[in-house]
This record gives structure tokens, sequence and C-alpha cells, in this order.
């Protein structure tokens, strides 16, 4: 057993320790086939380091808590295979960008949740719970737009790769944002007004430069920038109406 | 609505300054290229409403577009926000579209 421990792959992982004054700590930790990022650091919490602090849940790609920061990316860590992204054996794990670090690989999420209530993000219905469900076509061009974006996890990897969210703290950032196109192409919404004057606010829509970084970065597929884009447009309508 | 309204600002005067950044261009090399006097040029320019409404417009859409970027790049590369930054570009702009009017002034009027 000694010999194939000696002759075993090994990674050079670094992981942050501490908050924000915190550093980077260096971990040997076997290779092991189709390892993912979050093995990684659960076999480093395991055997190593049993102070480690980290979240997940799922494992599977569902919950959207395990993100954090893969050489330098915003990273879903369940489902990013080690091969993917080890660049000569090293891996370097810190904690999601753009956000407070509480402890090693834990950030607070708080900002990122709050923006979401600040972008109007929670549905206002139009029926109560004792009449019948609203008939919505599924073709319904509104409704395959509000579809495009409805899988979103709540990971914040968009929001860690955006530089606008870095640059200016009020940015509500993709994830909000593309939680409010959800709501403003909803027709069982009951105030899609109060949605678009939401991220008409000092920090909402108008403040993304529409360079893609959160398309790029997000992991299901998400394209906040186009949502982004469609509530500009759909702000400048409203404004000529004289609803803003 | 402050923020869309400034952003329906910008992308409009910036509609209005491409064609007219490219005409000023193509204008400069025409009467460069064609060797026309600074007296030459002033004596086609004087008493034109055509080139005062020109570059009346041209200053307007720049007065409008500058500071709007100016404001955006101030507030995402420094902590300057609110109401002092508004009134510092919004007088920013009076600045430019002043000194841009005067301009036009002299040459057409
Ligand atoms: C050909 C004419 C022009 C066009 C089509 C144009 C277009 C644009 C657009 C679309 C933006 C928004 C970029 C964004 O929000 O991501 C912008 C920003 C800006 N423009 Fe212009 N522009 C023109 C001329 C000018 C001129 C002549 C000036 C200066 C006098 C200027 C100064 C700025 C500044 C400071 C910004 C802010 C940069 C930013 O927001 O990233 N532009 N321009
Ligand atoms: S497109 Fe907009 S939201 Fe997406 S990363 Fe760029 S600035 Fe951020
Ligand atoms: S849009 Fe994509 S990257 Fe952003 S929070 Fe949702 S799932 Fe994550
Ligand atoms: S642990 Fe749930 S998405 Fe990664």
């Amino acid at each position: 057993m000694q010999d194939t421990a000696e002759t075993e792959e090994m990674l050079e992982v670094e992981i942050w320790r501490g908050a924000e004054d915190g550093a980077l700590r260096t971990y040997r930790v076997p290779r092991r086939e189709s390892q993912t990022v979050l093995d990684v650091v659960t076999w480093v919490q395991r055997n190593a380091e049993p102070a480690l602090a980290y979240r997940f849940a799922c494992r599977v790609g569902m919950c959207g808590s395990c993100a954090m920061q893969v050489n330098g990316k915003p990273r879903w860590t369940c489902r990013t295979h080690v091969a993917k992204v080890a660049e000569g054996g090293k891996l370097r794990i810190e904690p999601l960008a753009n956000l407070p670090k509480i402890k090693d690989l834990a950030t607070d999420m708080a900002p990122f949740f709050e923006k979401w209530a600040e972008a109007r993000g929670r549905h206002e219905p139009t029926r109560t719970r004792h009449e019948p469900m609203a008939p919505v076509s599924p073709e319904n061009p509104a409704r395959a737009a509000a579809n495009a974006g409805i899988e979103c996890i709540n990971c914040a990897v968009c929001y860690a790769a955006c530089d606008v969210v870095g640059w200016d703290g009020s940015y509500l950032g993709p994830a909000a944002l593309n939680r409010a196109w959800t709501l403003a192409n909803d027709e069982r919404d009951a105030d899609r007004c109060g949605v678009l004057r939401a991220v008409s606010q000092s920090g909402g829509c108008h403040t993304c430069h529409s360079h893609g970084s959160c398309v790029e970065h997000c992991p299901v597929g998400i394209n906040p920038t186009a949502g982004i884009a469609g509530l500009k447009r759909m702000t400048l309508a409203a404004l000529m109406r004289g609803e803003l | 609505m402050l923020e869309a309204r400034l952003y329906l600002l910008q992308r409009a005067s910036a509609m209005l300054l491409a064609p007219l950044v490219l005409l000023h261009l193509g204008l400069i090399l025409y009467a460069i290229e064609g060797g026309l006097s600074a007296g030459e040029i002033l004596g086609r320019t004087k008493g034109s409403l055509f080139w005062a409404g020109f570059y009346g417009l041209f200053v307007l859409a720049a007065a409008l577009h500058a500071p709007i970027g100016l404001r955006n790049i101030l507030r995402e590369w420094t902590h300057w926000r609110g109401r002092s930054l508004d009134l510092a570009t919004g007088g920013f702009a009076l600045l430019l579209l002043a000194l841009g009017l005067r301009a036009v002034w002299a040459v057409t009027a």
C-alpha cells in the first residue's frame, strides 16, 4: 500500500483559508478518475483540514450552493471535473468573487439575494389559490422568453463573473436581473410595471455593459445579457408610454 | 427613471454622433486635401444656416453623450455617487455646450 501511495499521482491544491485577511494554503491531494473539484475540497476537509469551511448540498448541479473560484474562474464545483480545469496538476480554489468572505470557501450570499428582492424578484399573483390556474400558452413569445431564464439555480457564478458588480456595489447583477426579466414576461404577474420600475433604479439594468461574461460562465446555459438587453428595451418602451 | 432617461439620451445622441462624426472627418479631409485656406473656409461657413445647424446639433449631441458616459465611468472607477456627481457631470455638460456653441457662433455668425 505504501508503494502505491508513493507513486500515486498527486494534485497540488491551493485553498483559501480565513476571511478577507486570509491566505492560500497548499495541500497535496491524490488524483482520482472522474474527480470533481468538490471531491478535492471534500478530500482535504476529511483528510487534512477538518475545520475547512465550504458549502455544498446536492452534488449534482441542482442546488447552486457549491460555487467557488477555481483557478481564477467562478464554477459550480460539483460538476466541474479536475481534468477540465487543472493546469499542470495544480488547482487554486478560492471563495466566490464579488461577495464578502466569511471563512475559507464560504461567502456571505446575503447581498446576492438581497438584490433579487431589490429587483422585485418576487411573483405578484393575479389570482388566489382558490381560483383555477391561469392558462398560459407555451407558444406565446413572452412565455418563451421567460422560459429561457427560469432554470436558474441561484449559484451566483454569473454574479462573481461580472466585472461591473465588482466595480459598482449597487449593481443588481445578472442573476437578479434575469429573474426580473422572467417576471416582466410573465402574464400572470400582477405588477409587471413594478418590476420595470425596480430595475430602472440606480444600479439597475442600464448599468450593464452587455459584455457577456455572465453568459460565458453560467453553468446551466442561461443568457442574462439577453434578458438584461430585453429589460432595457422594455423600460425604454415604458418610459415612452409614461409608465415608468 | 433617471437612469432609463440617461440611457436613452446616451444611445440617441450616439446615433446622431455616428453620422455627424463621419461627415465631420470627411469634411476635414476635403478641406485639407483641397487646400482651402482659413479665410476660404470661413467664407463658406459664415452666415450659413446649414453649417450652424450641423455643428450646433453636433455640439448638443456631444454635450449630452460625453457627460453621461463620464458619469458611468466615475461611478464604476471611483466611490463618487449621488447628487454631487449628478451636479458635477451636469455642469460638465453645460460647459461643453457653452464652449461648443461659442465655437459654432464664431465660425458661422
Ligand atoms: C461615433 C460616435 C459615437 C458613438 C456611436 C458612441 C457610442 C457609445 C455607446 C453605445 C456607449 C455606451 C457604452 C456602454 O454603456 O457600454 C458610449 C459610451 C461613451 N461614450 Fe460614446 N459614442 C460616440 C462618440 C463619442 C464621443 C465623440 C465622445 C466624447 C466626446 C464619447 C464619449 C463616451 C464616453 C465617455 C462613454 C462612456 C463609456 C462607457 O460607458 O463605457 N463618445 N458611446
Ligand atoms: S453582460 Fe452585464 S450582467 Fe453580464 S457580466 Fe457583463 S455587465 Fe455583468
Ligand atoms: S444565471 Fe446561471 S450563473 Fe447566474 S445564478 Fe443563475 S444559474 Fe447561476
Ligand atoms: S452541490 Fe448542488 S449544485 Fe453543486
